[in-house]
């Protein structure tokens, strides 16, 4: 079965007198386990289409199912709670809280879950593990490297045990090395099954995925498979 | 329903994690804020302790008057601007006692009473300026008082003008400190009087004047040794509290024959009582706390302004963060209560810090009022802070609360 399903989705935006049409008619299916990289220069609509694949907007007009709910006409707090549990996000700039440790900033989207205390600080704790962290729990973002930040924000994502990963340009903030070692982590997430939708402008890193989706102009250009780049080593 | 109040459990407990993070992280700029509320609190816990006193102080005294007795002077206690008029006004007088004695009939119990200030001696001890009042035997029903020792002076000595005398427990300390006084024969002005009784311990009225530091006489013997009527003053029980109008008209008609009054002349008398303390008492009771609601509100006006102020400055600030937290989650109701929690506590703050400071000086105020700050008080002011930290809130958080979270995530 999909995981998503987008049919026929517009976005358009009033700026002043003028309409801007951010996406228009893109159509997408994504299955379960995929590994796909969304690319596209600026302005092609790759952020829109990325927010409204993370519910954090919805199309102007058109059809999105996500697991076979329509969510493209949800309020706030259905959307809320899409994201919450079902979609992990992982920003450029990693987006961490900076005032609380890295178990905190996995343990949040279990609270926003109603997750209880003790159950939130295993799963947590867990998370951490499966990035390595398991010895920087009690960090806070500005005493980690690039690096370790953004594997806290993977730990994030992963914690609430999502249907897809959202990620969003995740090495534009690192080195190339850090950058590829994060790279080899989410293609050991796919390997276990995790759905994992890739945006970024880069070809080389959007060569990690089995599947490329390039936007220009708000279309869809060309949406291929393609064959995985070999990577040789996990950090 | 059991998952979704644990949901909101949940939620407030983050939220004041997170509040007591960002107001750790703005110390100083938290504390300035909440000054606007200290002050509020401060005047209200101030005003609360010191309505408290007031009225404390003042039950405590009125009751010493009893609300059934009458008082017949020649001022009236609550008087206005018309001083001149009642200035001229005659004495009241020993024979218009008499003619209250014989003619009213809602009446249980009369005394004149006057008084003096005079110095007393016994053997080598002695006290300046203790009042003495002059009166007869029903004085001890008229003001209520119980006898801790001895016995009151009865009709014949009264009326025969006894040297006999009934001491204030001021007055028993001061001259008997290690002896009983009762038989003892003591000095008041140039004069000798027994002590036969001492009046159990009373305080002070109203904070102001002790109510113990006197010596009750017969009224004969008061005319004998002091000779003035000058002040003198009648005091008059009601048979029934319930006919307590009635008996006021009553002694207003025999005073007026006795007075020589032309029929449509205004008295020239006052019959004050209990109830005109009590009018007096509640309208100056209002004013007081009528000011202390305007400089309270006002205030804590102010500090609303600023906890909302420093919350939209705060919710700008973290607007990313915000977009963070509705990324992964977070409802429009999760973030209007986070910072609801911020600025509550925030004004919750301002609040301790302002009992924290009304404290020491309640105790001040109770150099001067019976009182102490009042669990109440206290209670009501957390409350205010609370409330007020919740309305000011209000507005940014509800604009955090809806903020876009594309935009929210966007903004550096």
């Amino acid at each position: 079965m999909n995981v998503i399903h987008i049919k026929n989705i517009s976005k358009t935006y009033v700026m002043g007198e003028e309409q801007v049409h951010a996406l228009q008619d893109v159509s997408i299916d994504i299955n379960r386990g995929e590994y796909v990289a969304i690319m596209g220069p600026s302005g092609s609509g790759k952020s829109t289409l990325m927010n409204i694949l993370g519910c954090l907007d919805t199309p102007s007009t058109g059809l999105y199912e996500f697991n076979g709910v329509n969510v493209s006409e949800m309020n706030d707090n259905e959307l809320a709670k899409i994201r919450n549990k079902e979609i992990g996000f992982v920003f450029q700039t990693f987006n961490l809280i900076p005032r609380s440790d890295a178990l905190h900033n996995v343990e949040l989207p279990l609270i926003y879950g109603g997750v209880n205390a003790h159950e939130r600080k295993r799963l947590a704790a867990e998370s951490l593990q499966h990035v390595s962290l398991g010895d920087r729990m009690h960090h806070r973002p500005n005493e980690l490297s690039g690096g370790q930040r953004q594997r806290v924000a993977i730990a994030r994502a992963l914690v609430t045990k999502p249907s897809i990963i959202l990620a969003d340009e995740p090495t534009g903030n690192l080195d190339t090395k850090t950058g590829d070692e994060i790279m080899a982590l989410l293609e050991e997430l796919n390997h276990n099954g995790n759905t994992i939708i890739l945006v970024t402008h880069e070809e080389y890193i959007a060569e990690h995925a089995n599947r490329i989706i390039r936007v220009r102009d708000g279309r869809v250009e060309r949406d291929e498979n393609v064959t995985r780049k070999i990577v040789a080593s996990i950090a | 329903m059991g998952m979704r109040i644990a949901d909101f459990a949940y939620e407030v407990k983050e939220g004041l994690a997170i509040s007591f993070q960002a107001i750790r992280a703005n110390k100083m700029r938290s504390v300035l804020t909440t000054l606007g509320i200290v002050i509020g609190i401060v005047s209200v816990t101030l005003m609360g302790t010191a309505i408290e006193g007031l009225s404390r102080g003042f039950n405590d005294s009125i009751s010493k008057l009893g609300a059934d007795v009458l008082y017949v002077q020649k001022w009236p206690w609550f008087g206005g601007d018309e001083w001149w008029k009642y200035r001229n006004r005659k004495e009241v007088k020993y024979p218009e006692y008499k003619a209250i004695e014989r003619q009213a009939t809602l009446v249980k119990a009369s005394t004149p009473t006057v008084g003096t200030s005079a110095p007393i001696k016994y053997k080598d001890r002695s006290s300046e300026g203790v009042y003495t009042i002059g009166a007869n035997e029903q004085y001890v029903e008229t003001s209520g008082v119980l006898m801790q020792e001895g016995r009151f002076f009865s009709q014949a000595e009264s009326d025969g003008g006894r040297p006999v005398c009934v001491l204030g427990s001021d007055v028993v300390d001061n001259l008997f400190p290690n002896e009983t006084p009762i038989g003892k024969t003591i000095r008041i002005g140039t004069s000798t009087f027994r002590v036969i009784g001492v009046i159990e311990k009373q305080g002070s009225f109203l904070g102001l004047f002790s109510l113990d530091d006197r010596i009750v006489i017969p009224i004969q013997a008061f005319f004998q040794h002091f000779g003035s009527q000058h002040g003198l003053q009648i005091s008059v029980k009601a048979a029934d509290i319930k006919n307590l109008d009635d008996t006021k008209e009553e002694l207003r008609g025999i005073l007026r024959k006795a007075r020589h009054v032309p029929p449509k002349a205004e008295d020239d008398f006052a019959i004050n009582q209990q109830e005109m303390f009590v009018q007096t008492f509640n309208a100056i009771g209002a004013v007081v706390a009528g000011i202390g609601l305007f400089i309270t509100a006002l205030s804590l006006f102010v500090g609303a302004i600023g906890i909302m102020n420093i919350m939209f400055v705060s919710v700008t600030e973290r607007t990313k963060e915000i977009g963070i937290r509705k990324a992964i989650g977070a409802k429009r109701s999760t973030v209007l209560l986070q910072f609801l929690i911020e600025s509550a506590s925030l004004s919750l703050i301002g609040g301790l810090i302002g009992i924290i400071i009304s404290y020491p000086l309640s105790l001040l105020l109770n150099q001067i009022l019976p009182t102490s700050m009042p669990i109440s008080v206290i209670a009501v002011a957390i409350l205010i802070s609370i409330v007020v930290g919740v309305v000011s809130g209000f507005l940014p958080a509800n604009r955090a609360s809806k903020l876009d979270p594309v935009e929210a995530l966007r903004y550096e």
